[in-house]
């Protein structure tokens, strides 16, 4: 780890001034810009601190949305969700380990848009909009590829909006030494049509699975997706699979979301 | 009736209690007064050519005390090697430098190019990254097959090529042996990879050298499994520091596994620099350089080819073997892939005819060496796998084949050298099938099926070699050291006992198993009795802790050095009562004369040994202190039989353990509690080699799998609850406790069992699948469904 400061603001006009400073970068629950530090791979003047913004923090539930701010670890999301977005919570209760889960937020999580997290499948699946100091930023035009978001230099997610579909389920295969996300696939049905995202598989991050959506919409039972399949084109080869092995997951997975949605 | 008490019962551990509450003393927790920090600079090309470090602005950094290349070291002996293998033709093995530094060339990534000793460690990471490194990168050499290739590049510009050795086992009958596979009935062949795995104890390594300018002793604080042998092999060879003004400690060592015993160029730094700089000099290991920086293990590529007559007997065996050196030769490597290995080939089963090849290979990896098991699992592996695949070749039932060929008869001598004591191999089978209810197995798989499942159920078995081992038969196989062990027991003079012991307890529970034995020799509370280890200021001369050793070897000097002590006690006692000797008795803490009422204490005997007032000054000396040496006649040979049930998710290639299955002989057994422990930790790496765990390299020779975010580690949701049974005991024939150790058993056991299950979980589907190389990740499963 490199020097820096720290700044720790308590709004988020305070936090959008503060990241200002030039080589500032914001700092949510650390869960993977800490290590980046601590492996001097990043090497930041300012760190500003957006955990002790109480604005940030919560969720809450209105006419078929589900808010969280941005600030709200993961733990608390698996808690407070439970009851008006079940497959949410489930899928927030089962990031990483307890520690984890307690310090990292949804909005790093978002604006990190690590390939293989589990969130944006969530976000993009349930049509999210992302709220930001700035403007609000549907999901489909948010996410820009692995590591690339729409957010510009010293935006802040200050809160996530999920439409709560009629029903949804996360299924997460595992990469055996990090678990992380090889595959996950997260399926939301709702009354206008189902949506399919993944997380994991692909060079180019979270992506939907058109194909799937449309045949799930007509038909939302895991065999009518049975005659589809998936390029491994594209999709990342590594030591824990090769992109066939992800594109056949990515099937497997889907099918078994829609058999727990329901 | 369990015991409470002494041999037999399972006292809880006494030193978890500083363990688990956070008062444990590793080497990390040492500091001394005034110590600066050191960074390595290490390579991040595999191999390369250093035409020039310059230092000039890293030196000028703040907090930089003095920066070290391998200039500093010239002239100053390299890493010794401590065994010396003969190829078939005679010729002694090609053998390296290693110099602390790297000196001209970088081999490896994590290869050590500098050293900067700063006041914090900061510090010295920050002028670490101002070192200018002219490095010319040179081709890497990373496949084994690849290395052999004439006009393939050179890791040791110095050698002829980058075969270390050449090494039939045994050369004699390497004709016998292919004819008899070319007449025989029926040959199985397999190929396999036994792959290269990082160790990753808990603890990561340390080294903290002092150096006393007043006195001129030096002092290394050392996360090691066998102080004794740091001090011989960095005082003697590398930098000529007398035993008598160098002391290196050891102290609670969280982990080994194999990784800790050898000389590493870090704590020969820490030991020169302290003096070199005048200040104490500490290292710490990142987890990111122990990846690159510790003693890799196991990376073997093996053909075996089995050869029955027409009723199933083994009548022959050959296997050949690419063994990893790596880079340079880390302290016991030559011996793995042979020794440990070769001889172990005969498995449990008479088979006739043995010949093993295993060419050793120099790359432009991490160094290789033992690592728990130590060429054993890789025998065990490769032999049991092959008569798992001929016995579906020939439809016979795996475990028929096995009992078919079970040795039966004690002792037995191999055709590969060694000569098991004892053993039954039907008793630790009749036990697993109990069990495992082997019987109950169609049912649990139709059960599994009925979930979408395929259950596969895997068996195998296994033989070691521990309690390494006599001197004399090391010595003439190329071990540049003895391998007896020591044991100083000095009772205080009101009766208490420390035994300074030259085993080291690394995790093993030697402070609460080796009073059990004490206090059962003489009689008293095991609380009497406390164990020191670890400090070559303290313990006599020992050779340390690995290949199961402590109790069989060190526990045998221990014993031999407590009789010594129960024996002058009688004459004391004997004088104390007036009788005659051959009538003192011991028991229960007390000598008595027999026939009589009469009696003394213990501590009355060990009080008049101080206090020599009522003495016979004239036959022998005051004080209660005795030393033994044991060096054993043989090894021991733990042996056992495994089975493992797996579930496969056939749409994924997912596999779940669902029982793992140990039935081991280990002789007599002093902590069954510890025991199971033992045996539980050897399954999980076990398990965590057969289906999780791999260190891979890129044709570059980057490593890949470093960092637990891509080398997978076992946790506890991935394996089983164990069902282990100890209770088949052939007492080990030739050391006084009848031991054999059990502390690799798990690891060596069941790896093929694993394997096997899942296997016979794929034919069971219908997938012609008769091998898949480990780790069975699900990936690798999968590919092998899609045929």
């Amino acid at each position: 780890m490199y020097s820096f400061e720290v700044d720790k603001p308590d709004s988020v006009d305070a936090a959008v001034s503060a990241l200002q400073v030039e080589d500032a970068q914001a700092l949510g629950g650390g869960q993977t810009l800490i290590p980046t530090l601590k492996q001097r791979l990043a090497s930041p003047s300012r760190l500003v601190s957006l955990t002790g913004i109480a604005e940030m923090k919560g969720v809450s539930s209105a006419d078929g949305v589900v808010t969280i701010g941005g600030g709200t670890p993961h733990a608390t999301v698996a808690a407070e969700a439970a009851s008006a977005y079940p497959a949410l919570a489930a899928l927030a209760g089962n990031i990483g380990d307890p520690a984890v889960r307690n310090r990292g937020t949804i909005g790093g999580s978002l604006a990190n848009n690590d390939p293989a997290a589990c969130y944006p499948s969530a976000a993009l699946a349930s049509g999210a909009t992302i709220v930001t100091n700035a403007r609000e930023i549907a999901a489909d035009d948010y996410f820009q590829g692995m590591f690339t978001t729409a957010l510009d230099e010293g935006e802040v997610i200050t809160s996530v909006r999920f439409p709560v579909p009629d029903a949804a389920n996360y299924q997460k295969f595992e990469q055996p030494a990090s678990r992380f996300a090889l595959v996950g696939v997260f399926v939301a049905r709702f009354a206008d049509g189902v949506r399919v995202a993944v997380t994991g598989a692909s060079e180019d991050g979270v992506f939907r699975w058109s194909e799937a959506e449309a045949a799930l919409s007509d038909n939302f039972a895991p065999e009518a997706i049975d005659g589809l399949s998936l390029s491994g084109d594209g999709m990342i080869s590594d030591l824990h699979g090769s992109g066939d092995y992800r594109a056949h997951i990515t099937k497997v997975m889907t099918q078994r979301a829609v058999r727990a949605a329901g | 009736m369990p015991k409470d008490s002494g041999i037999g019962a399972s006292t809880k551990r006494r030193e978890d209690v500083r363990f688990l509450s956070g008062t444990g003393n590793y080497t990390d927790d040492i500091n001394v007064h005034g110590q600066a920090y050191v960074h390595f600079l290490r390579s991040d090309v595999a191999h390369g050519r250093i035409n020039g470090i310059d230092t000039t602005a890293a030196a000028a950094m703040p907090g930089v005390v003095r920066i070290f290349t391998g200039a500093d070291f010239e002239g100053i002996g390299g890493l010794p090697c401590g065994w010396q293998v003969t190829d078939r033709h005679g010729e002694p093995m090609q053998e390296p430098g290693h110099p602390v530094l790297a000196q001209g060339k970088v081999r490896h990534v994590g290869d050590p190019i500098a050293a900067v000793v700063a006041d914090t460690y900061a510090q010295a990471r920050d002028a670490a990254e101002a070192i200018e490194v002219d490095i010319e990168e040179l081709p890497a050499v990373v496949d084994m097959k690849a290395a052999l290739d004439e006009g393939a590049a050179k890791v040791h510009d110095d050698l002829k090529n980058n075969l270390c050795y050449d090494w039939g086992f045994v050369e004699e009958n390497r004709d016998a042996v292919d004819a008899a596979i070319k007449g025989a009935a029926h040959v199985t062949t397999l190929e396999l990879v036994n792959q290269r795995m990082v160790a990753n104890p808990m603890e990561p390594r340390v080294a903290v050298g002092d150096f006393n300018r007043a006195t001129g002793d030096h002092t290394l604080y050392t996360t090691s499994q066998n102080p004794h042998v740091i001090r011989l092999l960095m005082g003697a060879f590398v930098l000529g520091i007398p035993e008598h003004k160098l002391r290196v400690v050891a102290p609670d060592v969280g982990g080994g596994f194999g990784t800790k015993i050898f000389h590493y160029a870090e704590e020969a730094f820490c030991t020169f620099a302290a003096k070199a700089v005048n200040r104490p000099v500490k290292w710490t290991s990142s987890r990111s350089e122990a990846f690159m920086s510790d003693a890799h293990g196991r990376d073997h590529v093996t053909k075996i080819e089995l050869a029955l007559d027409a009723d199933n007997n083994f009548v022959a065996l050959r296997t050949d073997t690419l063994a990893n050196m790596g880079a340079y030769l880390s302290t016991f490597a030559p011996s793995v892939p042979t020794w440990l290995h070769g001889t172990l080939m005969a498995g449990n089963y008479k088979t006739p005819l043995i010949y093993v090849n295993v060419k050793a290979v120099f790359t432009n990896t991490v160094p290789v060496d033992a690592y728990r098991g130590a060429g054993r699992p890789e025998a065990t592996y490769q032999l049991e796998r092959v008569i798992d695949k001929a016995a579906r070749e020939l439809g016979v039932d795996p475990i028929a084949l096995r009992r078919q060929n079970f040795i039966t008869e004690f002792p037995y001598a191999t055709p590969v050298a060694v000569e098991y004591d004892t053993g039954d191999y039907n008793a630790t089978m009749d036990k697993l099938e109990e069990i495992a209810d082997i019987a109950g197995f169609a049912a649990r798989r139709a059960e599994s099926e009925k979930k979408g499942k395929l259950r596969g159920l895997g068996v195998n078995c296994y033989i070691e070699a521990c309690g390494i081992a006599p001197s004399n038969l090391v010595g003439q196989l190329g071990a540049r050291a003895g391998l007896y062990e020591s044991a100083t027991v000095r009772v205080n003079a009101t009766g208490g006992l420390v035994v300074m012991t030259g085993s080291h307890s690394h995790g093993q529970g030697h402070e609460t198993a080796f009073p059990q034995v004490i206090a059962e020799m003489i009689g008293i509370d095991e609380s009497m009795v406390e164990i020191v280890h670890g400090d070559t200021a303290n313990a006599p001369m020992g050779m340390g802790t690995y290949g199961s050793r402590s109790l069989a070897v060190g526990g045998s000097a221990m014993v031999r050095a407590t009789e010594k002590i129960i024996n002058k006690a009688r004459k004391i006692a004997a004088h104390l009562m007036e009788a005659a000797e051959a009538d003192i008795e011991l028991k229960d803490g007390a000598f008595s004369v027999a026939g009589t009422d009469k009696s003394v204490a213990w501590g009355d005997v060990c009080l008049a040994a101080y206090v020599p007032h009522n003495y016979p000054l004239e036959d022998i000396e005051p004080g209660l202190e005795e030393t033994a040496f044991y060096d054993p006649s043989n090894f021991t040979y733990p042996s056992g039989a495994y089975a493992c049930e797996v579930e496969v998710d056939p749409e994924t290639g997912k596999v779940s353990i669902e029982r793992m299955i140990a039935a081991d002989d280990f002789g007599n057994i002093v902590n069954p509690m510890i025991v199971s422990g033992q045996v539980h930790g050897g399954l999980a790496q076990g398990i965590g080699q057969a289906l999780m765990e791999h260190c891979i390299y890129d044709d570059e020779g980057q490593l890949l799998s470093a960092s637990y975010m891509d080398y997978a580690m076992p946790r506890a949701d991935d394996v089983p609850f164990y069902e282990v049974d100890h209770s088949s005991c052939t007492p080990c024939t030739h050391n006084p406790l009848g031991v054999k150790g059990c502390g690799e058993a798990g690891a060596i056991g069941s790896p093929p069992s694993v394997v096997n299950a899942v296997v016979d979980a794929l034919q069971s589907a219908g997938k012609n699948v008769t091998h898949i190389d480990m780790p069975l990740s699900p990936s690798r499963v999968w590919a092998a469904m899609q045929g």
